[in-house]
């Protein structure tokens, strides 16, 4: 069973959410379709506002796209932390209170070199793999990655035993450990569940960039957000131009995240 | 070599029903831990995004290892044709059941989602040892099942020895995919070994005879009978002695071949001396208490009658304290180890990198863990009332019990 995915982009508003199976999302699509024909003006299923404003429902996700995400290091001011405030806020994380149990989906970490005591801080948040292990080692597919590398979670069929989390090598996910209010509809979550950053899938399925990239192009603009496979693309030419890297590449996971100056 | 009869638990002394009694209410505080678990989250336990498998699996973990390894009497029986353990094959195969159970019961009790176990029974991901691992478990119940049947019942008995067969490669099979849980872990240094499941294979047969030593001397005292003659005391001695030696060597090999490689000199520093409680819980507990005071117990000379059987279920307490030490230090002391996210730098973060993982047990985790030996112990006390487990070689009372 392979853990990609092909969706229909209209609908991942509530992708993380959605647990029912392609051919179950298909079956209910051609149902919904049936039942608006039979009885016009009767909505079987509400969207959030404009959700289908940027591509058909009925476009699949396809493989032609990487989404992927560079950060220049050497942009990043220490002590910003607006990439962090703008993805608990989209996401209705809400401030860390505490830090154990508290989810993250990125964090601001700082790295020193103690032989020449360089010092860099940068967000880390899923590095959105192309061979993600926390997909290999999920034993219901909860974790998926999408056709076009989002790798996201399932929360209609996380169980919460929590084996991804001990498979990420990037302590990328975090563990619902209490009941949760106030979520925000495109960005379901659940006590007992694992979730890690979306990379704003809703947004991107809107034909937007991810909040956290928006935030940092109104203060450091370390952040470009874009398609890896479009040599048109702004972050195409710039990991073509420049030198960037990936985190752990030596594990071989090819992540969908890359750095700059790092 | 006298014909064997079994029998069931019948009138049983009234320390069997103390047992019975400490063991429903322990269960009681263990299903109302798991509740209490369920409906507040995962806040209430020590369990946090570093440390994301706690006490619960160490108990888990422990006892799906020591059922596997509490079929060897069988295994030894049948298989290799060891008659003095066949009296012994019954009781075995059972106890090795209730074990699993004991260890699945924690396990899902334990997950995020209990309610959706049938989520996970239904929607697999081969690719993960974890989905493999549902089948195992599910094959071993019924391979016992069958092996159980084709002992008790005189039409199947034909089919005895090569499902005899298939139970001991299964057991082998099964305790590997529990290793490879942590195996196929590849950025976790602790787990980046081979020998993880060789390791839980040894363990296997050390924590699985002792457990099912135990359980022959409690259903001694039970019934006020010895259900085992001296000989098989000293067999089982032997073995003891033999499997804990095992375990010490596959425990050296790991940490030496991880001591050749630089990269995992933090992580051998960690475990071994630099990390706190987890080389002292190693040092002390594991090797101290599980390993050479056992091996004393169980290689001093043996003379007084009855001091035999009286050391044999002491170092088989140990041993299995010694055990839980073991899967204590691998299971927590391995995610507490920082991830080497940046190799060779200094992290920090608001996530904790960089720093060593915090966790204090909680005592509903704590109670959830040790309910999972309850439920085997209970189910194990109950089959023998209901069905013909038990031996009966020797009607010599007693009296050393």
């Amino acid at each position: 069973m392979s853990g990609e995915r092909e969706t229909a982009p209209g609908r991942a508003k509530d992708q993380a959410a959605e647990g029912v199976e392609d051919t179950r999302r298909g079956f209910l699509k051609g149902l919904t379709a049936a039942v608006v024909t039979l009885a016009p003006g009767v909505t079987l299923m509400a969207y959030p506002e404009g959700a289908a404003a940027a591509r058909a429902p009925s476009d699949a996700v396809t493989s032609k796209v990487r989404w992927g995400l560079l950060i220049d290091v050497s942009k990043c001011p220490d002590g910003c932390t607006d990439c962090v405030t703008a993805c608990n806020e989209e996401n209705g994380l809400g401030p860390v209170t505490r830090p154990r149990t508290d989810a993250q989906w990125i964090r601001k970490v700082t790295v020193r070199d103690p032989s020449t005591g360089l010092k860099r801080s940068f967000p880390v948040m899923c590095q959105h793999c192309a061979s993600p292990p926390c997909v290999d080692v999920c034993p219901t597919g909860a974790s998926f990655k999408r056709a076009d590398g989002i790798v996201l979670v399932d929360k209609h069929i996380c169980i919460g035993c929590r084996y991804c989390m001990m498979a990420c090598p990037y302590l990328a996910r975090s563990f619902v450990h209490e009941p949760l209010q106030d979520q925000k509809p495109y960005a379901p979550r659940g006590k007992g569940t694992v979730e890690s950053c979306t990379m704003c899938v809703h947004r991107v399925d809107d034909g937007r960039i991810p909040a956290c990239v928006e935030s940092c192009a109104s203060s450091g603009k370390a952040m470009v957000f874009g398609d890896l496979n479009d040599p048109d693309s702004e972050i195409s030419k710039i990991v073509r131009t420049y030198a960037t890297s990936q985190i752990r590449a030596d594990l071989g996971l090819d992540p969908g995240v890359r750095y700059q100056n790092l | 070599m006298t014909k064997t009869v079994y029998r069931r638990l019948r009138r049983p002394q009234t320390f069997f029903y103390l047992l019975v009694v400490l063991h429903v209410v322990v269960i009681g505080l263990g299903l109302s831990s798991a509740y209490h678990m369920e409906h507040n989250g995962h806040v209430v336990t020590g369990m946090n995004n570093h440390i994301v498998w706690g006490m619960p699996h160490v108990f888990a973990v422990f006892l799906i290892v020591a059922a596997s390894g509490a079929l060897n009497v069988a295994s030894i029986s049948s298989v290799f044709a060891k008659l003095d353990y066949k009296p012994f094959a019954r009781l075995s195969g059972m106890l090795a059941v209730a074990l699993l159970v004991g260890g699945l019961a924690v396990l899902v009790l334990d997950l995020g989602r209990p309610d959706r176990l049938i989520v996970a029974m239904t929607t697999y991901n081969f690719k993960s040892i974890f989905a493999w691992n549902i089948y195992l478990y599910i094959g071993f119940v019924a391979i016992i099942a069958a092996y159980l049947f084709t002992m008790m019942d005189r039409t199947a008995v034909r089919y005895n020895k090569p499902i005899a067969y298939l139970a001991f490669v299964w057991r082998l099979i099964l305790t590997t995919g529990t290793g490879s849980i942590f195996g196929f872990l590849i950025a976790r240094e602790a787990y980046d070994t081979a020998l993880l499941a060789p390791l839980f294979i040894a363990g296997s047969f050390a924590y699985g005879l002792a457990f099912t030593v135990l359980v022959l001397i409690t259903m001694c005292r039970s019934m006020n009978e010895k259900l085992m003659s001296d000989e098989v005391t000293g067999k089982f001695r032997n073995l003891l002695i033999l499997f804990v030696l095992v375990v010490v060597y596959f425990t050296v090999v790991k940490h030496l071949t991880n001591l050749y490689a630089t990269e995992h000199h933090g992580v051998e520093w960690f475990l071994l001396a630099g990390g706190g409680i987890y080389p002292a819980v190693f040092w002390f507990v594991q090797i101290g208490i599980g390993t050479v005071l056992p091996l004393i117990l169980l290689t001093a000379k043996w003379d007084i009658e009855g001091e035999a059987r009286f050391r044999l279920s002491v170092a088989s307490i140990l041993v299995l304290i010694g055990g839980v030490a073991q899967m204590y230090v691998i299971i927590i002391g391995g995610q507490a180890y920082p991830l080497d996210i940046f190799p060779g730098m200094e992290v920090s973060s608001s996530f904790g990198d960089g720093a060593v993982g915090w966790y204090v047990p909680s005592m509903p985790e704590i109670l959830l863990g040790v309910m999972g030996v309850s439920i085997a112990m209970l189910m194990s006390g109950l089959a023998f009332m209901a069905l013909r487990f038990l031996p009966q070689t020797d009607t010599t009372p007693d009296k050393t019990a």
